[in-house]
């Protein structure tokens, strides 16, 4: 059973702040992380190696720094990690960046499942995967909160809003997964060592056998027009005034003008 | 630069409508509303694309909320969602109608659905939008978003590739008023090429009871943060929430000191919501927090600092100690009911 996780490096969120004055991310200085749910796809395929045994390789697409994040991965069990920068790639929408870890896949080559995390802490767009998986032509299951892997088949737990669904097909498939799916391991001191002594292997456009003109910001469908703080535009907040009842008294106002009361 | 699609032979509006048992998603006809407003300002028709099993008059009722047609996939076997069935069926109308705007909520289902589909049809997609709008001399459909925790607003275009697409949260735009004079009649599409087509088995479907709403889904909750304090005052606060019919949320720094369960954390390690009211009791507003419920519809934050954090993503604030506010407010409710 041969699985490639994707995996996102994201900023640590717990760790920024913001400037006071223009309202804006304060990005300098703030370590990455693996993105939360795609750490637990890569649990998700360390556990189907354990049942089925296979291969878990481990796939990134970033700046020079994503290595980092592969070798956590790495420390954690992954057999393999394969980084994917360049600059002709920087800027990519979800489309572009799909398209770019498709063609790193087939690349790769012989594959039973595909896992990703549900969605990324920064973009949270949670488009990548269900793209990638139409890139490939292979089925997708998305949210899993349980997976299941038989044979030739994968069975997966959808967690879909309010409705469980159980979802079963054939392999190759991909799947996107839930935080909730499992816990994920650390990886051991003397591991984490280990995988800084690694070389990454690292892949650009030229290793990539695919249309170049659809790689990076170029390449993608959807361009950023304007970017603005929201405070500029409505400065929303209103303190209410008052003693105890007073306050209540607007508070319940405020409900009921809403109709939520 | 990669070639566009020929954007100029695009044209008209398109709402995917999502449905169970014959009951559009209330985003849905959100989604007319605005979709409405967006083909008026074009000049062109709003049409509302509907797939499921037995969806009855439903073809008319969006007609009534705004639709000038309604394109219609109808078959038993279409009332389960299978991501694979109902992306051919889309892509394929897309491809032969050639809508310039397609507009999909950002349910689960819609966020399953809407980037498959926008690949296949080679195009942009926009996730998650709060607000859509058109530029109408450049043809240009506007869709923004909140990024990075909901502090930056970005608007996002996509000029070269149609149809433009965007998923929408629920809840932030509005339905038009129903109106039964409205007329048209919804186009039964052939179903027969899609039956039997789906790649994915839907073994089971369990739709869950609701005992202690899933936070994610609340439509009201009431946020506890460390301000809480004692025992008392948290008891009152959820004597609060049952009386507004909400769940009970806790900041992190909440649960970390045992005062509610993880389960109903919200923030970067906890969940995420979108309630339509979040009332914030107690919390300092740290970013980890806010970034999990900044798509509130409203806030009202009590707090006894008035420099705390939690202000700058409120409506409404209330400077004071929640052993006073709080049993305020319970005495004003039971006052008003």
């Amino acid at each position: 059973m041969n699985c490639i996780v994707c995996i996102k490096q994201v900023p640590d969120v717990s760790e920024v702040s913001w400037d006071p004055v223009t309202g804006s991310l304060i990005r300098k200085g703030i370590p990455s992380i693996i993105n939360p749910s795609d750490k637990t796809a890569i649990e998700a395929a360390l556990r189907i190696r354990e049942q089925c045994g296979g291969r878990v390789v481990v796939l990134s697409m970033g700046p020079s720094q994503v290595d980092e994040a592969l070798r956590e991965a790495t420390a954690m069990g992954a057999d393999e990690a394969i980084q994917l920068t360049s600059k002709q790639f920087a800027g990519s929408d979800t489309r572009a960046t799909s398209y770019t870890l498709g063609l790193a896949v087939k690349k790769i080559g012989q594959y039973d499942l595909i896992i990703c995390g549900k969605e990324a802490l920064d973009g949270m767009t949670a488009q990548v995967g269900p793209q990638l998986a139409e890139f490939l032509n292979i089925p997708q299951l998305t949210y899993a909160v349980r997976i299941d892997v038989r044979e030739d088949r994968v069975r997966v737990n959808q967690k879909l809003g309010d409705v469980r669904r159980v979802l079963e097909t054939r392999l190759p498939a991909l799947i996107t997964v839930e935080r909730e799916l499992n816990e994920p391991r650390m990886a051991p001191m003397d591991a984490i060592i280990e995988a800084y002594g690694k070389e990454i292997e690292v892949w650009g456009p030229h290793d990539l056998d695919g249309d170049h003109t659809r790689f990076g910001l170029k390449g993608s469908p959807t361009k950023l027009r304007k970017m603005y703080s929201p405070k500029l535009v409505k400065s929303r907040l209103e303190m209410l005034q008052g003693n105890r009842e007073e306050l209540a008294r607007r508070v319940v106002q405020i409900l009921k003008t809403r109709r939520f009361l | 630069m990669a070639e566009g699609n020929n954007v100029r032979e695009y044209s008209g509006v398109w709402v995917f409508v999502e449905q169970s048992n014959g009951q559009a998603a209330r985003v849905s006809l959100e989604l007319l509303g605005k979709g409405r407003e967006l083909a008026d300002k074009l000049d062109v028709a709003l049409t509302a694309f509907l797939i499921g099993g037995a969806i009855g008059d439903l073809g008319k009722e969006l007609i009534c909320y705004g639709a000038d047609k309604v394109l219609a996939a109808d078959d038993p076997a279409f009332n389960e969602y299978h991501t694979g069935v109902y992306t051919r069926i889309i892509a394929d109308q897309v491809t032969k109608e050639k809508p310039e705007i397609l507009i999909i909520g950002a349910t689960p289902i819609g966020r399953d659905l809407a980037p498959r589909l926008a690949f296949r049809l080679d195009t942009g997609c926009a996730a998650d939008c709060t607000a859509l709008d058109v530029d109408v001399e450049k043809r240009l459909f506007l869709a923004t978003r909140p990024a990075f925790g909901g502090n930056v607003m970005a608007t996002i275009i996509c000029p070269d590739y149609r149809p433009q697409m965007a998923t929408v949260r629920p809840g932030v735009m509005s339905p038009c008023e129903r109106d039964g004079s409205r007329t048209g009649e919804p186009v039964n599409l052939d179903v027969e090429p899609y039956r039997n087509s789906a790649k994915v088995e839907v073994c089971e479907t369990i739709y869950e009871e609701t005992e202690g709403v899933d936070i994610q889904e609340a439509e009201r909750i009431v946020g506890v943060g460390i301000g809480v304090g004692d025992r008392e005052t948290l008891d009152q606060i959820k004597e609060l929430a049952q009386l507004l019919d909400a769940e009970v949320g806790a900041s992190r720094r909440a649960v970390e000191a045992g005062w509610l369960l993880h389960d109903c954390q919200i923030g970067q390690t906890g969940k995420t919501v979108r309630p339509e009211v979040y009332i914030a009791c107690g919390i300092s507003g740290a970013v980890q927090h806010t970034a999990g419920m900044c798509g509130s519809k409203l806030v009202i934050a009590i707090n006894s600092d008035p420099m705390a954090d939690i202000f700058s993503v409120a409506d409404y604030g209330c400077v004071g100690n929640l052993a006073d506010i709080v049993p305020a407010l319970i005495a004003e409710i039971e006052r008003s009911k």
